[in-house]
């Protein structure tokens, strides 16, 4: 046994397992991040987080600050100011909640607020739905919000600590979503390997806010009124901020590597069996377990398909995404979600993609499908009339003028 | 003619909002009589919308709409035909934002262009407030009292057809008398407004202003940082402490910092002139001022520092003595410079100095409550009024 293996052996004992669901595993992560403000309003799937908190504080293993407040605008705008004096903070919300406190999403990202907040991805009432949709988190896609799309339990416990380290960056300090499939992920437990502290501490420094920490020692106003002379240049400082959120990404994922023992690959998007792939699929979330069992059974059958999970949708790996998607004979982009009236009636992923190929030498066809919305399943059968789709436009070299609707009743 | 003409109207904020809008429309309608075509519009703020401060509105005429389009391409005009300032203590400049520094408020006027001012005072006095230019331009005064009657409900005391009568006079090029008349008719379907139009064509006097004739001091002004310099997070560093003054031989007291990019003196019509022999150094206008005006001086007196005073009155209100802070007219002052010392270095020439300007108490007009308390005004302002040095054109 050579020393980096022994290393790995120690680092695997030390973690600890527990049968816990995708926001109970943010939870946890709230716990061992030593989050000092948690702001919260109860709304389905995301309150399965909240009671998780609530649980670990009443059992005396937590310390926060635990505010349950009277709506989802006040638990937001809390957790905004929490962040502004320099305490460390998670909120959340799901569905029309996560509306509800859009007044304070859109002006975290220029007041350079590091805060988290989990989404439990919900479809927008009416009617009252609760299954996953992604368009709640997708209505901020463009403020200057960090998202990312988690897809195990296991992966939302550490995405939370890889997102406050990378949210707390001096070169960054922008707000991150961790969106979790409502029900799929919020919902369903599975075996999670939970870090020790001191892993922990050691990964994430401790929040230092600096010159725009809010405290009478050190006297600023925040968020005066501005005219057209300044915006412009508070615009240019958030997208300077998301563009350094890239390189930031990329260290935390090293150092997570290295001290977790944990390797995600590239952080910004998943390839699995892509290496010779000719076709491809391409989503968020936790569309990927009936995408992953497909391609095994198409695989068996000798057709060489593979799937590309984006993982950060914000910022977005547009440059190694495009290169990596150019290279197959066809690409399907599948949307949890919809753009009523978009390019080619698409959801918000697939133009995303057709953006990212435009500045590639290589455009291959793209088939847009909008499936899975408002909970329903995505079933293997959805799956493989998708890549049926795909491989079809492999064949004509050709992208459809509109988009597939995979398992609506007609 | 076929030239665009840029008028441009510099009002007190929600004082003369509804004013400078009704001049501007006036002024288009009264084009549109005689075939022109014209646009009016304000350059958008929120302040102005809730306070005093100084802003602009604007009104453009051309001879067809192509030619319109060349201005409507750009916020505000690059240089003016005519400039309005509906109330005469505007021409020491304006300050209508942060980083703006002090925009002169002939700043804009093209050469032979005309200063149309709302005052009792004589022109050669005006002159003297407006910053020197390097051309000449015109000055025309329309005798009255600035108007300040817009506050939530607009008091119609004809101030708004005064000017307009008054346009013709000064730029036949922008409109004929009969024309202008025409549209206030249509407008306010009133002829005692358009007999005020008249009256005012008739009034209304102009004299050159020759080049480098005026107030010769450098306006300040800042260079507005890029995004790289600014604080991040939408964030302003916290004013840091103030320190003792020194004067003479005497040290203490307390100046406290004061914002160095935004001034606000311009947005005063009044200021306090302060009776120090009267002080008790109760500390209650150091206390109240909503803006930190005053300087704790070393004698425990309380000196205004008048760059920071934007005018509101609070100190007067809280005075509780009698005669020691008075309210006194911007336009009977020429500096900022501080009382105290004056009456520290001479003490007599002080106190004659406050007698002469609480005369100047301030007088504006909040709406007329008879009819011909107008005449009675004009008559009332005597020799001094309108014709000032120069005499008309």
């Amino acid at each position: 046994m050579d020393a980096e293996t022994a290393t790995a052996v120690t680092v695997a004992a030390a973690e600890q397992e527990a049968l816990i669901s995708g926001s109970e595993a943010v939870a946890v992560a709230s716990r061992l991040a030593d989050v000092d403000v948690i702001t919260a309003y109860p709304i389905r799937p995301y309150d399965t987080m909240m009671q998780y908190v609530a649980k670990q504080i009443a059992n005396g293993e937590q310390d926060a600050e635990y505010i349950v407040a009277e709506s989802e605008h006040s638990q937001f705008e809390i957790a905004k100011h929490a962040s502004a004096v320099g305490a460390r903070a998670l909120c959340g919300s799901s569905g029309v909640g996560w509306c509800y406190a859009f007044e304070a999403i859109a002006v975290t990202p220029a007041l350079r607020l590091p805060l988290l907040a989990m989404v439990g991805n919900r479809a927008l009432d009416d009617p009252g739905a609760f299954g996953t949709e992604h368009n709640d988190a997708l209505a901020a896609r463009d403020l200057g919000w960090m998202h990312v799309w988690v897809d195990t339990a296991q992966e939302a416990l550490d995405v939370t600590l890889i997102a406050y380290r990378v949210a707390e960056d001096r070169r960054v300090f922008l707000p991150c979503a961790i969106s979790t499939d409502g029900a799929f992920l919020t919902h369903s437990q599975a075996l999670v390997k939970i870090p020790p502290r001191a892993w922990v501490d050691e990964f994430l420094p401790r929040y230092d806010r600096g010159d725009l920490r809010f405290h009478p020692d050190n006297p600023i106003t925040i968020a005066p009124q501005v005219n057209e002379d300044w915006l412009m240049e508070i615009r240019r400082q958030t997208d300077q901020a998301m563009r350094n959120a890239r390189g930031v990404l990329e260290e935390a994922y090293r150092d997570f590597r290295r001290i977790f023992n944990r390797d995600y690959g590239n952080p910004f998007f998943e390839e699995y069996y892509t290496d010779d792939a000719e076709i491809v699929l391409v989503g968020m979330g936790t569309l990927s377990m009936p995408v992953k069992v497909v391609i095994r059974k198409l695989r068996a059958e000798g057709q060489r398909v593979g799937f590309v999970r984006v993982r950060w949708f914000r910022p977005f790996d547009y440059e190694r995404l495009g290169g990596l998607l150019s290279r197959f004979q066809a690409v399907g982009v599948v949307d949890r979600d919809f753009s009523m009236g978009s390019p080619y009636n698409s959801g918000v992923l697939a133009n995303e993609i057709r953006a990212t190929l435009y500045g590639q030498p290589k455009q291959p066809p793209v088939v847009s499908f909008i499936t899975g919305l408002g909970g329903r399943e995505v079933t293997i059968p959805n799956v493989r009339e998708m890549f049926e789709h795909t491989r079809k436009a492999a064949e004509t070299g050709a992208s459809p003028r509109d988009t597939l609707w995979i398992g609506v009743r007609a | 003619m076929a030239r665009t003409i840029s008028v441009e109207v510099v009002y007190r904020g929600i004082f003369q909002k509804t004013l400078a809008k009704n001049i501007c429309r006036g002024i288009v309608l009264a084009a549109r009589k005689e075939g022109k075509i014209g646009i009016a519009f304000g350059r958008y703020g929120d302040s102005p919308e809730r306070n005093g401060i100084p802003a602009k509105n604007f009104a453009i005429v051309a001879p067809d709409e192509e030619t319109l389009q060349l201005s409507m391409a750009q916020y505000e005009p690059a240089e003016t035909d005519i400039t309005i300032a509906v109330d005469d203590t505007l021409c020491k400049g304006v300050e209508s934002w942060a980083w703006y520094g002090l925009q002169p408020i002939n700043e804009k006027i093209r050469e032979g262009g005309t200063l149309v001012v709302t005052s009792t005072l004589p022109a050669g006095e005006i002159v003297k407030f407006c910053h020197t230019k390097a051309h000449p331009y015109r000055l025309a005064v329309i005798p009255g009292i600035p108007s300040f009657s817009g506050l939530w409900v607009y008091k119609d005391d004809h101030t708004d057809v005064r000017i307009l009568g008054a346009l013709p006079k000064v730029c036949p090029d922008l409109v004929s008398l009969d024309a202008m008349l025409a549209a206030i008719k249509d407008e306010w379907k009133s002829d005692l407004k358009v007999t005020s139009a008249r009256r005012s064509y008739e009034q209304t006097t102009t004299r050159t202003v020759g080049p480098g004739e005026g107030n010769p001091e450098v306006p300040y002004k800042f260079d507005l940082p890029g995004w790289t310099r600014m604080r991040e997070g939408v964030t302003i560093e916290g004013m840091k402490l103030g320190e003792p003054i020194q004067f003479g031989g005497q040290v203490g007291g307390y100046r406290p910092q004061r914002n160095p990019y935004f001034k606000k003196y311009t947005t005063r019509t009044m200021r306090p002139v302060i009776d120090f022999d009267k002080c008790i150094k109760c500390t209650l206008c150091w206390l109240q001022c909503p803006d930190s005006c005053f300087d704790v001086m070393p004698d425990q007196t309380y000196d205004l520092n008048a760059e920071a005073c934007c005018g509101c009155g609070v100190c007067e209100a809280v005075c509780p003595v009698d005669g020691c802070i008075t309210m006194v007219n911007e336009s009977a002052f020429t500096d900022n410079k501080s009382q105290w010392e004056m009456w520290k270095t001479n003490k007599d020439a002080y106190r004659q100095w406050v007698a002469e300007k609480i005369g100047c108490r301030p007088e504006r007009s909040h709406g007329f409550r008879y009819k011909g308390q107008y005449e009675e005004q004009v008559a009332s302002m005597g020799a001094a009024s309108g014709g000032g040095q120069g005499g008309g054109e």
